[in-house]
């Protein structure tokens, strides 16, 4: 207490203080450029903050054997926050919902797009079993990693009203659990992917072409010559290569978050996971319309395998040539067209 | 009701780390979880300050609006406390903390995130008081027992204090008129900026 200090037993103390202090005052040409200042001295908090440039944080030494918690300050992480609650909603919302629209448009525009010719009854290889197998083990797991993930992100807002937090946290749980394992076998079927079709997959002259003439979509009966892939095939298949591999790259720091240690490098990786997965998922709904409801005898090429012949004569007519030639006779049923393996 | 904050006097702090100490004692914290820790600022130069952190229990948590399932919750008191019931250990609360508050156990084949673990200002969890479950999960509950959190109850040189948080910044302010300096109420723009009382 400040009245104590006053009592007469401190009067000698105050005394010599007084003193301590006048020498204090003499000396203080010599003491000038030894004074302490705690006011200028001191780390202030403001200073630290105002100096910090973006991503950056307040960090200092720690003794104990956490190295990450010697950050103090990270003010990044509201940013993080305004992305995931702000700006990650519009990102998701517009492609999906966009691209969800859009191919409700092309379906009610140009309808099913039909074989022009009719089928012929006569079926050819177009994919066989090994290929089929690494397209649905990657879409079966595309499928699953894409709706746990789509939880994390819209779940709170969407799915939790109508069945609590109990259960939806159970769910959620058990879905961050999928996603989490079914991780690998996604990226082990999208590297057999990437190098079983990348020599069919190499741009080209002829899809200049089929850009120009916008692939046939808009004109009926009306079709681009095309190998064994045409240039929107090729555009799916790198898409699912790159976005692939930047969800594979960001996805494995997220997986072994104690790998970067670095909560700025996890917060860029998260973000970059999110951005390129809701990208990622509309282009798959693309592609996810094409090959069923949105191509009559789409589907073929990776349900049975056999996909018909006229339906191969008019959109890859270029490859339906190079395989007839190569089972010798132009039959009409090509049993070992492509051996893939 | 009174709306409790920490603060750190960093011009008091001599970084002995006792809070750090009896605060995993007090929990039973398991091993590599510091849910409260003492930060060096320009270690071995002039100016240099220590500050004791751990969850500041922010207005408008930022770690409540990015949970996916939504397992926080913030008392009367203002202290921001969360479901380990209901925590997926997805890690985002991590990412949004300005204070690199939220930990997690290595759990699981890849040594990949448990339920999260926090600061929860000697208040408990969603269970019953003072009960053995709530105790097992987020130890002791001591503002159940009419008592302030144990780290700012035996610091040495009353640099962290907690309370009411226009008592605290009260004290604060008259502990840096009278010295004639002071290094910032720590944290305090970055986690109750948009509070209404400060």
């Amino acid at each position: 207490m400040p009245g104590s200090l006053s009592n007469f037993k401190f009067a000698g103390f105050k005394a010599l203080l007084a003193a301590f202090a006048l020498l204090l005052v003499f000396a203080q040409p010599a003491a000038a450029q030894l004074s302490f200042k705690p006011t200028a001295e001191a780390v202030q908090e403001d200073k630290l903050l105002n100096a910090l440039k973006e991503g950056d944080k307040i960090s200092g030494r720690i003794s104990i054997p956490d190295k990450n918690a010697a950050n103090l300050i990270q003010p990044a992480g509201r940013d993080w926050r305004d992305f995931h609650r702000s700006k990650l909603p519009w990102i998701g919302g517009v492609a999906i919902l966009g691209m969800v629209a859009l191919l409700a448009l092309f379906m009610m525009v140009r309808g099913r797009i039909r074989v022009h010719k009719g089928f012929s009854g006569k079926t050819i290889l177009r994919f066989a079993s090994f290929e089929r197998f690494t397209h649905w083990l990657t879409a079966s797991c595309f499928i699953i990693l894409a709706l746990s993930g789509l939880n994390v992100s819209f779940g709170r807002t969407l799915i939790l009203p109508l069945f609590g937090a109990d259960a939806f946290a159970a769910m959620s749980a058990w879905a961050k659990l999928a996603h989490n394992y079914l991780a690998f076998p996604f990226m082990l079927g999208v590297a057999i992917m990437f190098l079983i079709w990348i020599k069919d997959n190499i741009p080209g002259r002829l899809d200049i072409e089929w850009i120009k003439q916008g692939g046939g979509l808009f004109s009926h009966g009306k079709h681009v010559p095309a190998k064994r892939f045409n240039a929107g095939q090729k555009g799916i298949f790198w898409i699912v290569v790159i976005g692939g591999a930047l969800m594979s790259v960001s996805g494995w720091f997220l997986l072994f978050p104690y790998l970067p240690g670095n909560v700025t490098i996890l917060q860029f990786w998260t973000v970059i996971h999110a951005v390129i997965a809701m990208l990622f998922i509309a282009a798959m709904l693309a592609h996810i319309y094409i090959g069923s409801i949105g191509m009559e005898g789409a589907f073929d090429a990776m349900g049975t395998g056999e996909v018909d012949l006229n339906w191969a004569k008019e959109h890859h007519a270029l490859w339906v040539e190079e395989q007839q030639k190569k089972a010798g006779a132009p039959s009409d049923r090509t049993p070992h067209a492509v051996p893939a393996e | 009701m009174a709306r409790v904050k920490f603060l750190c006097d960093a011009d008091r702090c001599i970084e002995c780390n006792a809070c750090v100490t009896a605060c995993k004692n007090e929990h039973e914290v398991p091993w590599g979880i510091n849910r409260r820790r003492v930060v060096t600022i320009n270690d071995g130069k002039p100016g240099e300050r220590s500050v004791s952190m751990a969850c500041m229990h922010c207005t408008d948590a930022p770690c409540a609006a990015v949970c996916p399932v939504s397992c926080f919750y913030t008392t009367a008191d203002g202290v921001v406390l969360h479901s380990k019931d209901l925590c997926i250990g997805c890690g985002y609360c991590f990412y949004a903390c300005p204070f690199g508050a939220p930990q997690y156990p290595k759990v699981g084949n890849f040594g990949s995130r448990g339920k999260m673990d926090k600061c929860t200002y000697c208040a408990g969890g969603p269970e019953a008081d003072s009960t053995p479950a709530e105790y097992a999960k987020y130890g002791a509950n001591r503002l159940a027992e009419g008592k302030l959190p144990i780290c700012a109850e035996m610091c040495s040189t009353k640099s962290l204090l907690a309370g009411d948080g226009a008592i605290i910044a009260e004290i604060y302010k008259e502990r840096v008129m009278k010295r004639g300096y002071g290094s910032g109420m720590w944290g305090w723009k970055t986690a109750y900026a948009d509070s209404p009382t400060g």
